[in-house]
């Protein structure tokens, strides 16, 4: 009995990753089929995407350009989820300061990343000052947003029965409010990382000296297929990998749910 | 001369145009198991939020203990407990971090939260669910829960709003009979909401009902032992009253 299940499992399991790689092993079919029918320059074989994918990897001076790239989502993401948040929470606070904060942030989220990556080059000289100030603007709208849903989303019912107890500032919001507005946050970070890893890269086609996307501008004026596909891969992994790290962080922290989902 | 427990001095509370309590004078002593009884919108909610300082009166005073409940928020941390009438749970808390959440407040070491919660979830009825999530207990042992939580902080006041009118009428009856046990045992001052009647009269020793908006029509403390033609007696009285209160609506 107790094997059978293991077995059932098992081959659910197997399963489910035939069905994850299915669409990526067709696109490589594709690929593959299009690279036998056109020119190397326009679709490279896969094995040599995959071994010039690999080189980055193990070449320290080629892998510090993703570090760099990923270190500049990662800072931006987060002064734009801090500022973001701060924001939020003077919106919760009061309708007056929403009335003033909500119209500039939505005016933010109409200009398009590109237009913040020419006033970020007029406006400052420094490249990483720059790369910095278009990710934390382009993220701070939605994080701002976001957050505030989050705040007011928390159960009325459940404020009321914390300040029953009369807590101090701190353990409200480390009692209930945290923990309410953890899954939204998450989330927003999961929809911010995509979108900041395609910003990141527009701010460092133009001004930047290293990183992701200044090897992209590298590949295309070397008209290098091979290059180009490898360093963008870099970047789909680092957008797997935070993802993967995010889904671990929602599963330790919202283990409650799938416990009581569980016994129903 | 003694101070009452709670005390409303000619409270009024107006929510714009609306008045939900209007002129209320009432004393609350210590010890005592006092049952409001009234219609909906007639203004208890309002009282009971009064009372645990989550509203603050338009006119008048309330004291409780001799404080301000509203203005002097810190003051009673420790010194009020509020069953609900739904358990409202912290959902990411096992049954005793729930259990721990008031004695957190009061910033008990680690040890002494653990032993007082799994003390009063033993007492309770809940030994062995004590790491299970809301989720995972049924509304009656939630509901337990939430009670062990409102007791383990120890405060003397007890304010209860209708906490068993969302469950089945066996387990009602029988956590209301733990309760008021609990409430004698424990020497609380005991504030309880509900719409019965029978529940007023099952767990009260003075019941009150309150008539449109929030004024006493009747405050009656019961004797010890209530024989059945006294309760129904005023079973009677306070349907009556109750009745009445629908035609003037209605009218």
């Amino acid at each position: 009995m107790g094997d059978s299940a293991a077995q059932s499992a098992t081959s659910k399991g197997v399963q489910r990753i035939l069905t994850i790689l299915a669409p990526f092993a067709l696109l490589a079919g594709i690929w593959h089929f299009a690279s036998t029918q056109l020119p190397d320059y326009l679709v490279p074989p896969l094995d040599r995407v995959f071994w010039r994918a690999l080189a980055i990897i193990v070449d320290f001076s080629l892998f510090k350009d993703v570090l760099a790239t990923a270190g500049r989502i990662m800072a931006g993401l987060a002064g734009a989820f801090v500022i973001g948040g701060v924001f939020a929470v003077l919106m919760h606070k009061s309708r007056r300061v929403e009335d003033f904060l909500g119209p500039i942030l939505n005016f933010f989220q109409g200009i398009p990343a590109l237009s913040w990556v020419v006033f970020a080059i007029i406006w400052f000289k420094h490249i990483e000052a720059r790369i910095l100030f278009i990710m934390v603007v382009t993220a701070l709208p939605a994080f701002s947003f976001q957050i505030l849903s989050a705040l007011r989303a928390m159960s009325k019912d459940l404020v009321e029965m914390v300040l029953s107890f009369r807590p101090t500032r701190a353990k409200m919001f480390r009692m209930l409010v945290l923990p309410s507005i953890l899954p939204e946050i998450l989330t927003s970070w999961r929809v911010n990382i995509g979108n900041a890893s395609r910003v990141v890269v527009v701010a460092e086609l133009v001004g930047a000296t290293g990183g992701v996307g200044y090897r992209l501008l590298e590949q295309q004026q070397l008209f290098d297929m091979a290059g180009a596909l490898a360093w963008t891969l870099q970047l789909v992994f680092f957008v797997l990998i935070t993802q993967k790290i995010l889904n671990l962080i929602e599963a330790w922290a919202f283990k409650y749910r799938a416990q009581s989902e569980r016994s129903l | 001369m003694s101070v009452a427990e709670v005390h409303f001095s000619k409270v009024s509370k107006f929510f714009g145009a609306f008045c939900a309590v209007e002129e209320l004078t009432l004393d609350i002593e210590k010890g005592d198991m006092v049952a409001i009884l009234g219609k909906t919108g007639c203004g208890k909610s309002t009282m009971f939020n009064m009372i645990a300082g989550l509203q603050d009166p338009t006119s008048g005073g309330v004291r409780v203990q001799g404080h301000d409940p509203f203005r002097e928020f810190d003051w009673f941390r420790g010194k009020i407990a509020i069953v609900f009438q739904n358990d409202r749970l912290l959902p990411w808390r096992t049954a005793v971090q729930n259990v721990e959440l008031g004695l957190e407040m009061l910033d008990r070491p680690a040890a002494e939260r653990r032993e007082k919660a799994m003390s009063w979830l033993t007492r309770l009825g809940l030994a062995g669910h004590e790491n299970d999530y809301p989720h995972a207990l049924s509304g009656g042992m939630r509901q337990r829960v939430s009670i062990a939580r409102a007791f383990a902080t120890d405060a003397s006041i007890l304010l209860c709003d209708e906490p068993f009118s969302a469950l089945d009428e066996i387990t009602a009856n029988r956590l209301r009979e733990e309760f008021a046990t609990l409430v004698r045992q424990n020497h609380k001052t005991a504030v309880f909401i509900t719409h019965s009647i029978n529940e007023a009269l099952s767990i009260g020793q003075r019941v009150i009902v309150l008539r449109r908006p929030a004024r006493i029509a009747l405050d009656e403390r019961l004797p010890d032992k209530l024989t059945s033609d006294g309760a129904e007696a005023l079973r009677q009285r306070i349907q009556g009253i109750l009745s009445e209160e629908d035609r003037v609506v209605i009218s």
